[in-house]
């Protein structure tokens, strides 16, 4: 297969096996309703954050359900939890608590500063 | 006779009860502020200790305000409370008069008839007998209330009453015991002896008729010391520490100290002073609407009495106010709730010594370590030089006819002004302070302040009373915060914009954070009754409902808002309004996802008002002013 090209590019790997769930399971234990979200971006749109930066809630959903805890802890400390994104979900997602808890989670969890 | 072992069990009590008092006393006051401290003393030489002694004997003895919402339940309390101070004082006075000489010590005053019972052959001795007796009864009663209340609490008009810890009821059980004890036991003396009054004569003659009742009285002298004594000796682990703790909680409300955002002294006995009425899980929404029964301010006191795990119970809250309102012995709920959402990340370290008699509060006060700022990405932004400056507010953004509503009038009203978050700006900072993130919502209050400044603005108006109360409150700005009803009402008074009357039917939805929160009720409804007519809904003023979506729960699920908001809308247009009238962008779009009726912002209203046609003109009251309607629907 290498002769004709066809690898996977690095850059595109997801690797589920390293990547932690930790994060995303004590979110889900408080606030299962994250679990309702198809990642259909309409709390990115409505944004106050995303006004300024290219800070996006969906984004972050995806990356914390795959586990990539380092961007999401980057990220996360941008949201100013006005709740636009509650009233715009179509799925009715907490999304507040979801940010929340994934800044406690950071807070509670070894190996993570926050 | 002197002296009898009986009295030994009181007496421990007495004492005890005594000497913890003096202590804690102590104790709270040196860990009170420096202010507080000068506080009180000037309350105690100054008008603050009349005022107090007459707050506690209408509130703590007769229970007014218990009395005034629901007089079954205010005569329960009523009975027990003033009953038993009545008793105590007309006690110890009988003892005084009667006894064999003046100043007795206080067992001689609550067993007054063990050791003297003879007592009451003469006219005099009778009549006071007779007063002794009623106080009792009048006791009685309300125990019996009490007694009910436990079992079926909808009879004292309750729909549910709270739920004790078994300490509680073991002291529950020796107050319930206390009274019948002393009935039974000076019955049978007075039956033994051939006096007492028409309840302990007539009840001890009667048992005498069949029973030896001299040699019955004594154990039942016994129960009552011991009860009394187990009561008094259990009363500091128990809700009953309310009874002394609100002494010193009225006075030093009356000295002018208030919660603050800090654990302290204040909050401490404020938790103490909780009796666990339960009158707040009654006007809870998430009770009645979400059927959530746990969270309920009574239970929240009895978390940090006990040191239960606090995050649900502080966080699953509408932040309504609604129990503020109505608790009878005027704790500050809401900002309690809000020290324990702030102080939850921090270390706590708590102090206990003698088993909980004596425990102190969070003693370890340490921030939160983040590292470096969470907000640096926000550009430094323009602000041009106006008069009147506009916040819209997050929320107004998601609803854009207010926002549109606001130009218009804004550009009706000829004033120069300027949209400051035009772009969408930034969040006002509340929602993080509801979470207790003070730290992180400072950054943003800094850089709203900062365009503020710029803009050398007089006058700041808001659409979002979330926001109104934080510029209010926690911005340090030299300039008139208006929320948008009150500057619509400034406008017409000022004859700025000219409105019409219209023919409608409508009701008003107060916001929590505008009415109850803010103290602004007057200005939405003068504004409403200049263009239509307002219907009462039962839920008006102070007693007004939440929308159920407020930022301030960060705990609810989106059913559970649905449900509260659809149980609102159905008591607010019972009376089928045209429109539900509301004055937050928050509570508009709530209420709109539950009702069939339109719901309108107080803006949407006014705007209506300044397009309709002038044939309603002469409906109007009042002359019309110079006609700005004209020019102004022109050049929109």
């Amino acid at each position: 297969m290498d002769k004709f090209g066809f690898t996977l590019s690095k850059a595109r790997v997801i690797d589920y096996e390293a990547n932690d769930r930790t994060i995303v399971d004590y979110i889900i234990e408080r606030e299962p309703s994250l679990k309702l979200c198809i990642e259909c971006g309409c709390c990115t749109a409505t944004c106050t954050t995303g006004n300024f930066t290219d800070f996006s809630l969906r984004e972050i959903h995806i990356l914390l359900k795959r586990g990539e805890n380092e961007q999401v802890r980057q990220k996360i400390k941008k949201c100013m939890l006005c709740g636009k994104c509650i009233l715009v979900c179509p799925r009715g997602v907490n999304t507040r608590n979801v940010v929340s808890l994934a800044r406690q989670a950071f807070r509670n969890t070894e190996g993570y500063e926050f | 006779m002197n002296f009898d072992p009986f009295v030994i069990p009181f007496n421990i009590g007495l004492y005890f009860i005594l000497i913890y008092a003096v202590v804690r006393s102590v104790i709270w006051f040196r860990e009170l502020s420096r202010p507080d401290k000068l506080r009180l003393q000037r309350g105690f030489f100054g008008r603050a200790f009349g005022q107090s002694l007459k707050e506690i004997f209408l509130e703590s003895l007769i229970h007014r305000k218990i009395l005034k919402s629901n007089p079954r339940l205010g005569y329960m309390h009523m009975s027990l409370a003033f009953g038993w101070f009545l008793l105590i004082l007309f006690g110890t006075i009988e003892a005084d008069i009667f006894g064999e000489r003046h100043l007795n010590p206080p067992d001689r005053a609550i067993f007054f008839r063990f050791f003297n019972p003879d007592h009451g052959k003469t006219f005099f001795e009778s009549s006071y007998a007779f007063m002794m007796d009623l106080i009792l009864a009048f006791i009685l009663s309300g125990l019996v209330l009490a007694v009910i209340k436990r079992f079926s609490s909808k009879v004292v008009g309750m729909k549910k009453t709270t739920k004790l810890k078994p300490l509680d009821k073991v002291a529950l059980t020796s107050l319930w015991l206390i009274f019948p004890s002393r009935l039974i036991a000076e019955s049978l003396t007075s039956g033994a002896y051939g006096t007492g009054s028409f309840l302990t004569g007539s009840l001890g003659e009667w048992f005498a008729s069949f029973l030896p009742a001299n040699e019955l009285a004594y154990p039942f002298w016994w129960l009552y010391s011991l009860s009394l004594g187990t009561f008094f000796v259990l009363l500091p682990l128990t809700r009953y520490l309310h009874i002394p703790t609100e002494l010193f909680l009225i006075f030093m409300r009356n000295s002018g100290i208030r919660t603050g955002d800090r654990p302290g002294t204040y909050s401490e006995v404020e938790v103490h002073s909780c009796s666990s009425c339960g009158m707040c899980i009654d006007v809870c929404q998430l009770g009645f609407s979400a059927g959530i029964n746990t969270i309920q301010a009574t239970y929240l006191m009895k978390g940090i009495r006990n040191r239960e795990e606090l995050h649900d119970i502080a966080h699953n809250c509408l932040m309504c106010g609604r129990c503020d309102q109505i608790c009878p012995v005027g704790i500050e709920i809401s900002p309690i709730r809000m020290i324990v959402r702030r102080t939850e990340d921090i270390e706590n370290v708590y102090e206990s010594r003698w088993k909980g008699y004596l425990r102190s509060r969070i003693n370890v006060v340490t921030p939160r370590q983040e590292t470096g700022t969470s907000y640096d990405f926000l550009p430094v932004r323009k602000q041009e030089k106006t008069d009147v400056l506009y916040f819209a507010g997050c929320m107004t953004h998601l609803t854009p006819s207010i926002k549109k509503a606001m130009v218009r009038i804004l550009d009706a009203s000829g004033l120069k002004w300027s949209f400051m978050d035009e772009d969408g700006g930034v969040c006002c900072g509340r929602p993080l302070m509801l979470e207790g993130n003070d730290r992180e919502a400072r950054e943003l209050i800094n850089h709203n302040s900062d365009l503020i400044w710029k803009s050398g603005a007089r006058t700041l108006v808001t659409s979002c009373p979330i926001c109104y109360k934080v510029f209010r409150e926690s911005y340090y700005l030299d300039l008139e915060v208006l929320h948008h009803s009150q500057f619509i009402k400034n406008l017409i008074d000022e004859g700025l914009v000219d409105l019409n009357y219209l023919q409608k039917r409508v009701t008003y939805h107060t916001p929590c954070e505008l009415g109850r929160r803010s103290g602004v009720y007057d200005e939405p409804l003068e504004v409403i009754k200049h263009v239509a007519s307002l219907e009462a809904t039962g839920y008006d003023n102070e007693n007004s409902l939440c929308c159920g979506g407020s930022l301030g729960n960060i705990m609810l699920s989106r059913e559970k808002r649905q449900k509260i908001a659809e149980d609102v809308t159905a008591r607010l247009t019972a009376c089928s309004p045209d429109s539900l009238i509301t004055a937050c962008p928050l509570c508009k779009k709530t209420l709109a996802q539950a009702t069939s009726t339109r719901v309108m912002d107080i803006a949407e209203l006014a705007v209506e008002a300044i397009a309709a046609v002038p044939e309603v003109k002469k409906t109007r009251r009042g002359v019309s002013k110079k006609k700005v309607i004209g020019e102004t629907t022109a050049t929109i």
